[in-house]
C-alpha cells in the first residue's frame, strides 16, 4: 500500500519543520531563487542539460555494486553498495553543485560561493565554477581546513578562493553563517551553493530532488539485480544530502525501512557527538527549523566527530519530518564504529570509503547479521576515503 | 499607546530624531551592561535596543558577533538578558527597551513563556533578526496581546509588497537595513539610504529608525534626517573591544560618542 508524500508545502514546510528564517535583505533573492528553481524544473530544455552533465561529466549512473564478500562475512543481509564515490570528484555532492551551478548561470549569477565542511562541497563545487568559468568563494571553517588540507588544495588549484573561518567553532556551523553573510553583501551577482539540505526553502527540497537522482537509480538497479525493492537503506546524516537522496525515492514504499546514521563522535551520552536527531531537540538555524544541538538557553552546542562532514549541529528539516513520523529510523555511530567499518570495506571489498560514508558501513555491520540472506540492503557509498588518508595515516602514527 | 509609539510621536512634536543604541547585553560582563544603559540615557538616548546574545549571529558583522562570545562567555543568556532590563527598570520606567536577536533562543524558551516573560520585563518591542513575518506572526499575536511592539526589518531590496507587509505586521517602528551586508559594514551610501526612504514612506506611516554603517556623528545626523531615527551598534561595541582592561574608559569613550551624536541630532 502506497500513500502519496507531497512534502515540503509551497512555504517550505515540512510539518512544523522546514520553513524560511532570514533576515530581511535574504527574502527578496530567496524568492527570486524559488521562482527560477520552479521554472527550471519544468523546463525540459533545463532538464535535458542537466541529464547531460551528470551523464558525461559526473559519470552517471553510479553503479550498484553486490558486496558479496562482505556480505557473507557478516552472514546476513546481501548488502549493495550504491556507488557515489566513483562520481567525478569523488562523492555525491556533485549531483548537487552541477544542477544549481545551471540554475546560477541561467539566472545570470556571475559569481558562486559556497560552504563546506569535509571540503567534498567545496570541491564540487569549486569544480562546476571552473568549467562554468564562474568566480568562487569557498567558506571553510579553519579546524576542517587542517583536518582536510588535501581539499583545500584542490580548490585552490581549480581556482577557488578558500577563506579560512576563525570564527565560533570554527567548523562547518561557522562557515555556513560566514557564506551568509557573503551572500547578504552580495546579494545581486551572487548565487549560494548550499550543500546540503539544510537552509531556508527552497533549499532543502531543491537539494534533495537533485540528490534523489541516488535513489530512483539505485531503485531501478535493484529491482534489476534482485527482483524486487530493497528491504533496508542505509545512509549517513550530517546534513543528510546523500541520505535524503537514497531515501526519497523510496518514501512512498512502506516495506523499504530506512536508517540514517549519525555521527556519536565519543558517543551520544559524552555530549561530544553531532547527533541532533538522536539527542537534540527542535530549533531554529541557518534559515529553518530543525532538530538541533542546543543548549537550554537556545545557544547552539558545539559538535564532535571524527568525520568534517557530519561535524553539524542541525540536520535537514525533511529528516526530522520523517523522524517525527516514523517513517525513517535515526540511529548512531561512534568515531571508533565508524573506523571499524572502514577498514571492514577497506579490506574485504578493496574500496576504501570517506569517513562520513564509514558511519554507514559500521551501522550495517551491526544490521546485516539481523536479516536473512534473502533479504538486501542498499548502502549510501557516498564518498571515497582519499581526502581521509592524512587523518588516518596520523591515527595510526605515520608519517606520509 | 505604548511606551515606543509615545515616544517617537513625542519626538516628532519637538523636531527631534531618535538616538538609538545597541549594545549586547552582558558585553563584556553581566555587571557593565545596566549602568552603561543608564549612563546612555543621561546622554540623550531615546531608546535602547538590547543585544540577546547568539552563538550564530548569521546577520551580524564581526564585532557584534564578539560581543556575543564575549557575553556567552559569562553565560548570559535570553533569560539573563530580561533579568538585566527587569534590573534597569527598577530605575528607568521611561526609557523604550527593544530586545533585538535571534529566533534560537526565544524557541527554547517557548513562544508564550517568552511573551510573558518578556511582558513581565516591561519590554517594549522584540526584534528578531531571523524571523521575517512570514513565520513569525504566531510570535507577534502573543508580543501585541501583551502590549509588546513586534519590530520588523527592511532593506535596500525589499519592494512594496514587503514594506506593506511589514506595515501590517510590526508596530512601533521599523529598522530600515541602510545597506546590503552585515552589521558595521563600511559601505553605506546615504544617496540610496534618501531614495530608498521616499519608497518606504509611500507605503507605511511608521516611524523608521535606520541603522547598519553607522560609525559617527555626521552620518548619523544625515541618516536620522533621513529617518526618523538612527541606530548605532557597533561603533559602540568597538569602544568596548579596545578597552577591555579599562571599562570604565570604554564607558566613557561610547558616552562620549553617543553625546557628540545627539549633539549634532539636535542642532
Amino acid at each position: 500500500m502506497t500513500e502519496k508524500y507531497n512534502m515540503p508545502d509551497e512555504r517550505g514546510h515540512f510539518g512544523p519543520y522546514g520553513g524560511i528564517f532570514v533576515a530581511e535583505t535574504l527574502m527578496p533573492p530567496i524568492q527570486e531563487l524559488n521562482e527560477a528553481y520552479q521554472r527550471y524544473l519544468a523546463d525540459p530544455v533545463f532538464i535535458a542539460e542537466l541529464d547531460a552533465d551528470l551523464k558525461y561529466y559526473v559519470g552517471r549512473p553510479s553503479p550498484l555494486y553486490h558486496a558479496e564478500r562482505w556480505s557473507r562475512e557478516l552472514g546476513g543481509a546481501q548488502i549493495y553498495l550504491k556507488r557515489e564515490d566513483l562520481n567525478h570528484t569523488g562523492s555525491h555532492k556533485i549531483n548537487n553543485t552541477v544542477g544549481q551551478a545551471l540554475l546560477a548561470k541561467r539566472m545570470g549569477k556571475t559569481r558562486i560561493i559556497a560552504e563546506t565542511g569535509a571540503g567534498q562541497h567545496g570541491v564540487a563545487t569549486a569544480t562546476i565554477a571552473a568549467r562554468l568559468g564562474l568566480e568562487c568563494v569557498v567558506y571553510m571553517g579553519a579546524v576542517d581546513v587542517a583536518r582536510q588540507s588535501l581539499n583545500v588544495y584542490r580548490m585552490k588549484l581549480l581556482g577557488a578562493t578558500v577563506v579560512a573561518v576563525e570564527s565560533g567553532s570554527k567548523t562547518l556551523k561557522d562557515a555556513l553563517n560566514e557564506a551568509l553573510r557573503d551572500w547578504v553583501t552580495n546579494v545581486d551577482n551572487t548565487f549560494y551553493i548550499i550543500g546540503t539540505v539544510a537552509g531556508p526553502h527552497p533549499y532543502p527540497a531543491m537539494v534533495r530532488d537533485f540528490q534523489s537522482i541516488i535513489g530512483r537509480e539505485a531503485k531501478e538497479q535493484c529491482l534489476e539485480a534482485t527482483g524486487r525493492l530493497p528491504d533496508a537503506l542505509v545512509a549517513c546524516v550530517g546534513g543528510g544530502s546523500n541520505a535524503i537522496g537514497l531515501f526519497y525515492p523510496f518514501i512512498e514504499d512502506k516495506s523499504v525501512k530506512m536508517y540514517g546514521v549519525e555521527a556519536a563522535g565519543d558517543g551520544v551520552a559524552t555530549g561530544r557527538h553531532s547527533a541532533p536527531l538522536c539527542a537534540g531537540r527542535p530549533g531554529v538555524l541557518h534559515g529553518n527549523r530543525t532538530y538541533l544541538m542546543c543548549d537550554d538557553d537556545g545557544e547552539i552546542i558545539e559538535t564532535h566527530s571524527i568525520s568534517a562532514g557530519l561535524d553539524y549541529p542541525g540536520v535537514g528539516p525533511e529528516h526530522a519530518w520523517l523522524k517525527d513520523t516514523g517513517r525513517a529510523n535515526y540511529v548512531n555511530i561512534t568515531d571508533t564504529e565508524a573506523l571499524e567499518g572502514f577498514y571492514a570495506l577497506t579490506r574485504m571489498e578493496g574500496i576504501i570509503p570517506a569517513l562520513e560514508s564509514s558511519h554507514a558501513m559500521a551501522y550495517t555491520m551491526k544490521l546485516a547479521p539481523t536479516m536473512s540472506k534473502d533479504e538486501t540492503i542498499i548502502i549510501n557509498l557516498s564518498g571515497r576515503g582519499d581526502k581521509d588518508m592524512q587523518t588516518m595515516a596520523k591515527r595510526e602514527g605515520i608519517e606520509l | 499607546m505604548s511606551r515606543l509609539a509615545a515616544r517617537f510621536e513625542a519626538l516628532a512634536k519637538a523636531g527631534r530624531k531618535a538616538l538609538i543604541p545597541f549594545v549586547t547585553a552582558g558585553d563584556p560582563r553581566p555587571d557593565f551592561t545596566v549602568p552603561l544603559m543608564h549612563e546612555m540615557v543621561k546622554a540623550g538616548v531615546d531608546v535602547i535596543e538590547l543585544g540577546v546574545p547568539f552563538s550564530d549571529p548569521m546577520a551580524d558583522g564581526p564585532v557584534i558577533q564578539r560581543a556575543s562570545e564575549r557575553a556567552l562567555a559569562h553565560k548570559m543568556s535570553l533569560r539573563r538578558t530580561l533579568e538585566t532590563a527587569i534590573e534597569f527598570r527598577k530605575t528607568d520606567q521611561d526609557t523604550p527597551i527593544v530586545l533585538m536577536g535571534y529566533l534560537n533562543p526565544i524557541e527554547a524558551m517557548g513562544y508564550e513563556d517568552f511573551a510573558n516573560a518578556a511582558q513581565r520585563a516591561d519590554i517594549d518591542g522584540v526584534l528578531t533578526v531571523d524571523l521575517p513575518p512570514e513565520e513569525g506572526l504566531e510570535c507577534s499575536a502573543l508580543l501585541k496581546a501583551r502590549g509588546i511592539d513586534p519590530i520588523f526589518l527592511l532593506a535596500p531590496n525589499s519592494t512594496d509588497e514587503r514594506v506593506k507587509r511589514m506595515d501590517a505586521a510590526g508596530s512601533g517602528y521599523i529598522y530600515y537595513v541602510s545597506l546590503k551586508g552585515v552589521t558595521g559594514a563600511g559601505h553605506l551610501n546615504t544617496a540610496d539610504v534618501e531614495h530608498k526612504l521616499q519608497q518606504i514612506r509611500a507605503n507605511t506611516n511608521l516611524p523608521i529608525a535606520i541603522g547598519f554603517g553607522v560609525k559617527d556623528a555626521l552620518t548619523a545626523k544625515t541618516i536620522a534626517n533621513i529617518g526618523d531615527g538612527v541606530v548605532i551598534g557597533s561603533a559602540l561595541i568597538n569602544k568596548i573591544e579596545d578597552n577591555l582592561d579599562d571599562l570604565d574608559l570604554a564607558k566613557q569613550e561610547i558616552i562620549t560618542l553617543l553625546a557628540s551624536i545627539r549633539q549634532a541630532l539636535d542642532s
